[in-house]
């Protein structure tokens, strides 16, 4: 009641309507809004936009730790696709991501439905799964690389008792160290994605599954026709920002097998690592970096248009 | 029970159960419908008891890992990759978790994360939620452009512009220093995001009958909106100062002499060093993990609902 006799007097305070003394209110509204931004936008522009924006420009320039910068156009680009080492690099983010994403996503929205009931102590089973998420990356791919110790580690010695003769070699088998990453990567990341299943699981309305009941639906067809739709909004969320965090893994790799054994880990943005800070060549790393932000940017306009074209 | 028997033979929805639609039920006699709804409640009971189980199996399988590692960390060396997998150490070598201290200087590396994981979280919650408010609240022209500006750069992937921030380090001096993650790590985006999310929510009438009271909105953002966006403070709080501690990959771009680093590098190089001495790898790393655990348990109703807030209205 009292909000409702308050508004109308202190509406122009907030939204300027065209009108006499109104610009001053836009004015002072203009420098108070920036005050309260400044302290935010300062730290910002110097350390995130002015450097993403360089990062464009660098990527046509050649500019080492040896010599000044100098405009080269495309020739870090042509450069890139002729090394060896861009493909490879490329070739094992991308089997990383064909890995890390489906996994994660099915054992996220596996665990929500698990969880998503009114049960004593479901609470406790939620935390505990999503614990792992928030663990040390370091200490995750220390415990996980004895783990996967390929002579006495207690993964390979599971699978010897369940009668697989020649366990694989693991983060020491150029062949298995990719999907031993995958497996780390899925065992941390489907808590985090698990928590945002079970809001969207949350958000469904009872009456639906009620509906569908009456209807003689079998608890599967259920799953089908009522969850699955419904968590498209979801589901689109959780490929998206999986896609992104797959091109983008880093630390893991560069922990648990610092790209080795040879090549058959190393990844997109260990690449830029290696040739800009590593090497110091500004310029031809900028030109990677360019790329992996294509290919997020991509995987995400794509995923937008797809969920676009199913809303119709 | 009675209740429902009367409405089921009246043919009107049964009241306690609302959305049950009435022409199922009236198909159905009474006497069967009581049969049935004791029977559904005992298969209740056994589907419960299942799903105990499997969650128990579940999450004991998924907490191996970290069973592994406190019971490693409790033995010595040569007992850690035995076979048949001790899971309880034969003798409990608390030693290690008193060696550990001496062998490296574990006590200045905690005390660097902890530095470095309070600054910034200082300072990007107090950043962030100013920059919120001035996103939220006060009305400006070019105000969602700028925001637009902040959205955009969470898009692009830190990886692409690490090596223009590193440039930039170096020419101001501030590589090997903390200042220069603090000054990378402060002022994200993400904080300002997910502080605007929740200002949104907060009806606009609020700061209209402050700014009536007399208020400035300096005031209004101190008295008003602060006190009621603890959650959210929380939530920011938290997840800056878990990722701070946890993160690798800057501390290890930046900070190369040995007094500067963090848990996660110290332990790092101790693997690199000792990649024999399994027992005290694992002590180490359950005392890198043994804070995070205990903010996590304070606040883990702050983290789930920063990441629920966050995740679903992006």
């Amino acid at each position: 009641m009292t909000t409702k006799t308050i508004t109308p007097a202190a509406a122009p305070a907030a939204a300027p309507a065209p009108g006499r003394g109104n610009r001053k209110q836009a004015r002072r509204n203009t420098l108070i809004g920036w005050t309260f931004i400044l302290p935010n936008f300062l730290g910002f522009l110097a350390f995130t936009l002015i450097p993403v924006l360089a990062a464009f420009a660098l990527s046509f320039m050649e500019w080492t730790s040896f010599s000044a910068p100098k405009w080269v156009g495309l020739a870090n680009f042509q450069r890139m696709l002729a090394s060896d080492s861009f493909w490879v690099a490329l070739r094992n983010t991308v089997v990383y991501a064909i890995g890390h994403v489906p996994l994660t996503m099915a054992l996220a929205l596996l665990l929500a439905m698990l969880l998503n009931r009114k049960l004593k102590g479901i609470g406790f089973f939620r935390v505990a799964i999503f614990f792992p998420y928030i663990t040390s990356l370091v200490a995750v791919a220390v415990v996980w690389n004895m783990l996967f110790s390929p002579d006495n580690g207690p993964i390979n010695q599971f699978l010897h008792t369940i009668g697989i003769a020649n366990a694989p070699g693991w983060t020491s088998s150029s062949d298995w160290a990719l999907p031993a990453v995958i497996i780390t990567s899925v065992w941390r990341d489907m808590g985090y994605y698990m928590v945002l299943y079970l809001a969207g699981l949350q958000a469904i309305p009872a009456e639906l599954y009620e509906a569908a009941e009456v209807d003689g639906a079998s608890a599967w067809q259920r799953f089908w026709n009522v969850t699955i739709p419904s968590l498209r909004p979801t589901t689109f969320f959780v490929v998206v920002m999986l896609t992104v965090s797959s091109f983008k893994v880093f630390d893991l790799i560069v922990v648990m097998t610092n790209g080795g054994p040879g090549r058959a880990t190393t990844v997109l943005s260990q690449l830029i690592y290696q040739e800009g800070i590593g090497e110091g060549k500004f310029g031809y790393s900028s030109a990677i970096s360019l790329v992996l932000f294509l290919i997020v940017l991509t995987v995400t306009v794509l995923q937008f248009k797809i969920q676009q074209r199913r809303e119709r | 029970m009675t209740n429902m028997a009367e409405d089921l033979k009246a043919g009107a929805p049964p009241a306690g159960t609302a959305p049950a639609p009435a022409p199922d039920g009236r198909r159905r006699p009474p006497v069967a419908g009581n049969g049935r709804r004791s029977s559904r409640e005992r298969k209740k009971r056994t589907t419960d008891f299942i799903i105990y189980a499997v969650l128990a199996v579940l999450v004991l399988a998924l907490m191996v890992p970290f069973i592994w590692m406190v019971s490693s960390s409790l033995k010595e060396n040569n007992q850690v990759l035995t076979v048949p997998i001790q899971w309880i150490p034969s003798e409990f070598v608390w030693s290690n978790y008193t060696d550990i201290w001496t062998r490296i200087p574990m006590m200045g590396y905690l005390q660097n994360s902890l530095y470095l994981a309070v600054i910034i979280t200082c300072l990007q919650v107090l950043t962030g939620s100013l920059a919120a408010y001035g996103f939220s609240k006060v009305c400006f022209p070019g105000r969602d452009v700028l925001f637009l500006c902040y959205i955009g750069t969470i898009a692009v992937p830190w990886q692409a512009y690490m090596v223009p921030q590193y440039i930039m380090m170096q020419n101001l001096g501030l590589t090997n220093s903390f200042n220069a993650l603090i000054l990378l790590q402060a002022f994200g985006a993400f904080g300002v995001f997910l502080m605007r999310q929740y200002y949104m929510t907060i009806p606009d009438e609020l700061c209209e009958a402050a700014r009536i009271d007399g208020l400035s909105e300096y005031g209004i953002w101190a008295r008003v909106i602060l006190p009621l966006s603890k959650p959210a403070l929380a939530s920011l709080a938290l997840l800056t100062f878990v990722n701070t501690w946890n993160d690798y990959m800057g501390p290890f771009i930046y900070l190369t002499s040995n007094r500067l680093w963090t848990v996660q590098l110290g332990l790092r190089s101790f693997v690199g060093q000792f990649d024999a001495e399994y027992a005290m790898i694992m002590t180490g790393s359950v005392i890198s993990v043994i804070p995070i655990l205990a903010i996590f348990l304070i606040g883990q109703r702050y983290f789930i609902q920063g990441i629920a807030t966050s995740g679903m209205k992006g």
